[in-house]
């Protein structure tokens, strides 16, 4: 049972407190799963390219040399990037171990993806123009104020609480998942999937890499995958109910569209607010009634639907 | 007792091993046999504390519950006969396990609404999730919106209604009563159903195993225009009857072992 949450504002305003959005509605449905929390959030896009990444777990032993290897490997990081041809513009270390670096680069990200976590124990969470992925052990509380969430203002995002049944719980088994190497398309997903390495094999001999053991990882990477091939979102999204076995309900966002797919036996819930300025959706109705102060009507969306929405 | 005082100060527990928020908030205003009280700042056991201190001690019959809040687990256990509103929308697991009350929630409800419900009659007026009234065994729940999927999974008696859609499973497993879907149902209606009765007036996508067109007798039509006019909804539209097969039934084959013994 894990419990996941979306919004999108809908008039194109482009600032809303989406951080503060989504803390509201992933702290009401802490009961779904307590281990750890994630957001994807949209800011608005720039000319500058945003890599969030991390060099070590939040419950890896601290050995006696762990700060100085862990202060090389972030030099290495930089230097790498600088090796590529980007430049650096500003580099943030939101925790002990995580960071947040923008630079201008024009290449391919996959190179980037690619090279940096070449170092060490080093995991990209996100690489893009507008996408911002950060995970953390915790409630949404903690991690927002870990991360200083509250003041984020974009206009779509998606968020995850965990309770782990397929794989380890630390950061790299938590949601959501960035679609590697394609920018800004993220996933959160309840469920699980049965034909998880048939389609990670797969994948993985069309040239992608896995961080984690964790099955929902699949799915970002199959939808990027999807929509490289020319597919839209929605269709991609389609295409998955059929060649995914399972139990899931997932939301998959890109730079502009939010898109919930639910499987044919819709055995995950998943509840639906949709007004003219804003959708949301969440697992529980707890969660939608957190960020909208007014009484409103719901629903939940039939098996095998998939429904997108553009910001 | 020093050391309890510290369990009684976890505000949290996430896996209920703790008994906490145990006191009746006692805030409702009492006017003779109705009562109202607003339960936007309660937990849910406080809300259903305050139901039963109301119901079972100040001898109210009828409670309204003010912003619910779509919070999970309310008016749960209810075993008296009363009136309850919940002006706003209900969680999962709402109204479980109950014996009498007559409930009626002004917006919408999540899964499992009135899972082993023995009597009573609860009305929605909007839309209720997958699960709803799930091994229900008796009474009358009218949902005014959509359900979702596997609506009456294991029904052993009473009749439910619903005036808009429904989605995919809807009455498996049907053992007795009676389910009314107003709009569309979705694929394997009745699928595995031993006995009972569902009607349909929309599209049907497709039928469950062992699940049949049935012979309409006066008995339905009396049925169904009695639930209808009970339940204030107008005239009823024209409905297709479903029933079991009765094509898996193997109850009266031997066991192997018997068998030989037969023999």
């Amino acid at each position: 049972m894990c419990g996941i949450a979306g919004v999108i504002y809908r008039n194109d305003g482009g600032a809303h407190a989406v951080g503060r959005d989504m803390t509201r509605m992933l702290q009401s449905m802490k009961h779904r799963g307590p281990d750890s929390t994630g957001y994807a959030l949209y800011g608005p896009p720039q000319e500058l390219v945003v890599m969030r990444y991390k060099l070590a777990d939040a419950n890896d032993p601290r050995d006696f040399d762990f700060e100085q290897r862990l202060e090389h490997h972030k030099g290495e990081v930089e230097t790498r990037l600088r090796l590529l041809g980007a430049t650096i513009h500003n580099v943030e270390r939101e925790t002990g171990y995580a960071y947040r670096v923008t630079f201008d680069y024009g290449g391919e990200l996959k190179k980037v993806a690619d090279v940096v976590e070449d170092v060490p124990h080093a995991e990209v969470l996100s690489l893009g123009h507008s996408l911002e992925i950060v995970k953390d052990l915790g409630d949404a509380e903690q991690v927002a104020r870990q991360y200083h969430l509250d003041d984020f203002v974009g206009t779509h995002a998606i968020g995850h609480v965990r309770m782990a049944t397929e794989s380890d719980v630390d950061i790299s088994g938590a949601h959501p998942y960035w679609a590697y190497p394609f920018s800004d398309v993220a996933v959160v997903h309840n469920g699980q999937l049965t034909n998880y390495f048939h389609w990670k094999h797969r994948l993985e001999r069309s040239g992608h890499r896995f961080q984690s053991e964790c099955d929902s990882e699949v799915i970002a990477v199959y939808i990027a995958q999807k929509m490289s091939e020319g597919s839209t979102l929605e269709e991609a999204m389609r295409e998955s109910l059929e060649e995914l076995d399972g139990v899931f309900t997932y939301i998959c966002v890109t730079d502009d569209a939010l898109g919930m797919a639910k499987d044919a036996m819709a055995a995950k819930p998943l509840v639906l607010y949709e007004a003219d300025d804003i959708v949301a959706l969440a697992s529980e109705e707890i969660a939608i009634r957190a960020i909208v102060d007014h009484e409103i009507d719901t629903w939940d969306p039939y098996e095998g639907e998939v429904m997108v929405w553009k910001r | 007792m020093e050391a309890l005082a510290g369990e009684r100060m976890i505000k949290y527990d996430a896996r209920g091993l703790v008994e906490v928020d145990d006191t009746v908030p006692k805030i409702s205003e009492i006017d003779g046999d109705r009562a109202v009280f607003d339960a936007k700042d309660l937990s849910t056991r406080k809300i259903n504390l305050e139901l039963r201190w109301l119901l079972y001690e100040q001898g109210v019959k009828d409670v309204t519950v003010l912003n619910p809040g779509a919070k999970h687990s309310l008016g749960v256990g209810i075993l008296t006969r009363c009136k309850i509103t919940f002006d706003g929308s209900l969680g999962y697991f709402g109204c479980g396990v109950i014996d009498g009350p007559e409930i009626h929630v002004k917006g919408r409800v999540g899964w499992s609404v009135c899972e082993n419900m023995m009597s009573g009659v609860v009305v929605i007026d909007s839309n209720a999730g997958s699960l709803t009234g799930a091994a229900m065994r008796g009474g009358d729940l009218v949902v005014k919106g959509r359900v979702g999927a596997r609506t009456g999974v294991d029904q052993k008696g009473g009749t439910i209604i619903v005036l808009g859609s429904a989605g995919m499973m809807t009455g498996f497993m049907l053992q007795r009563g009676r389910m009314i879907f107003c709009g569309d149902v979705g694929a394997g209606l009745g699928d595995s159903m031993y006995d009972g009765t569902i009607y349909v007036a929309g599209k049907v996508r497709s039928l469950g195993i062992d699940c049949v067109p049935g012979e309409w007798t006066d008995a339905d039509t009396e049925l169904i225009e009695r639930k209808f006019r009970v339940h204030g909804l107008g005239s009823p539209p024209e409905f297709q009857k479903f029933v079991c097969g009765k094509k898996l039934y193997n109850y009266d084959n031997l066991e192997p072992s018997e068998r030989k013994l037969v023999l």
